[in-house]
């Protein structure tokens, strides 16, 4: 008795029908994780790493300042000292009060109040433009700050 | 000219799962994945010059950090390295409670004196605790590197946060990251976590900023 003919007999093509549904799934997820990036960056900066970092919880309530050295091809025009950077323009720490206010304007009334100014502040720079941006936010009574750092992870505890 | 009714013909979806590739790839390439993180502040609101300063505060309650342009550190007027800055805050914060003649150590304030301030910390630790009224005082040069505040900051970070978690150990035997992490489910652990925080409360003040000397710009 013989059951299976002898023979070659290939293996049958693998289905592809469920592919779209596969991709679609994926596709959901990236679209609904997805962040666009709002500002382009024209400076450039290096976070400094430490250990006691905490999570921003709510990204819409996040106001955000860089300083560091003008990108590559901004260079020859802005120079290489560190500068501010808000929104999508150059700004100098004077800019600040007028900024903060824009963006309190711009959030919901309720939660004017939790709003977090951060700082994301190349390593190199030296503190003395960090410091007048801190004066300035202090005037323009914006208290809550954060200075953008990456989280290293502790190995010895792992 | 009599037509038969047709049949509408399907839709060819073959090429549908060229298009979510498509929109796929875009996504993929768009997305960047970095969550935030940082070392939350709250910087000391602006002076009003119509109220009176503050009062002083007593020096030994303070420990000076001072950070030159050099990126020298200057901590209670002994030179040191960044990395040995967390223990020494430690030692500072905890203090000395049993011989408060020690002038190196910060004073202390017994809680009961004001009972309805401090009344969690009455609740979970008792009447007779004591606490340190210290203070971090950070001063920094304007041309000391952001590299080093933010390590300063972090070191300083980490002090109080280690002297918590011993605190909340030897008390709860749970570390106090453990009962921060519960205080979304747990009612009981956010009291607990409110009472090691006022217990030990973070003060690092970010001093107005001086020439400390050697600076650049």
């Amino acid at each position: 008795m013989q059951i299976r003919k002898k023979g070659k007999k290939g293996l049958p093509p693998v289905s592809t029908a469920s592919l779209p549904d596969i991709v679609f799934m994926l596709l959901f997820f990236f679209m609904v994780t997805t962040v666009m990036r709002e500002t382009e960056l024209k400076v450039e900066h290096i976070i400094p790493k430490a250990k006691e970092v905490a999570k921003l919880e709510r990204k819409s309530l996040v106001a955000y300042m860089h300083i560091g050295p003008p990108i590559k091809t901004l260079k020859k025009v802005m120079g290489t000292e560190p500068r501010l950077q808000l929104e999508d323009a150059f700004a100098s720490p004077k800019d600040i009060i007028g900024w903060v206010e824009e963006v309190r304007a711009n959030t919901d009334e309720a939660e004017v109040p939790l709003l977090t100014w951060s700082m994301k502040v190349d390593t190199k720079t030296k503190m003395g433009i960090v410091v007048d941006c801190k004066q300035e936010l202090r005037k323009a009574n914006a208290l809550k700050i954060n200075y953008s750092s990456t989280k290293i992870i502790d190995k010895s505890k792992l | 000219m009599a037509r038969k009714k047709r049949e509408l013909q399907e839709i060819n979806a073959g090429s549908m799962a060229d298009i979510a590739f498509l929109l796929l790839i875009f996504f993929l390439v768009t997305t960047t994945m970095d969550v935030d993180t940082g070392l939350m502040r709250v910087l000391p609101p602006p002076i009003d010059p119509t109220t009176p300063p503050p009062p002083p505060v007593n020096k030994r309650n303070v420990f000076v950090v001072l950070a030159n342009a050099a990126d020298n550190l200057l901590v209670e007027d002994e030179y040191m390295q960044v990395e040995d800055l967390k223990e020494a805050a430690k030692e500072f914060i905890v203090g000395y409670p049993g011989n408060l003649g020690d002038e190196r150590f910060p004073e202390f304030k017994v809680v009961g004196d004001e009972p309805e301030k401090h009344a969690v910390i009455i609740k979970y630790f008792g009447a007779n605790q004591k606490i340190s009224k210290q203070i971090v005082s950070l001063q920094n040069d304007r041309g000391t590197s952001y590299e080093l505040y933010v390590a300063i900051q972090d070191q300083l970070a980490q002090a109080y946060s280690e002297v918590r978690n011993e605190v909340a150990m030897n008390r709860f035997g749970e570390s106090y990251d453990d009962l921060k992490a519960n205080s979304k489910k747990s009612k009981e652990d956010k009291e607990k976590a409110k009472a090691v925080r006022m217990l030990i409360p973070q003060r690092i003040s970010e001093a107005e900023p001086k020439e400390i000397g050697g600076a650049i710009n």
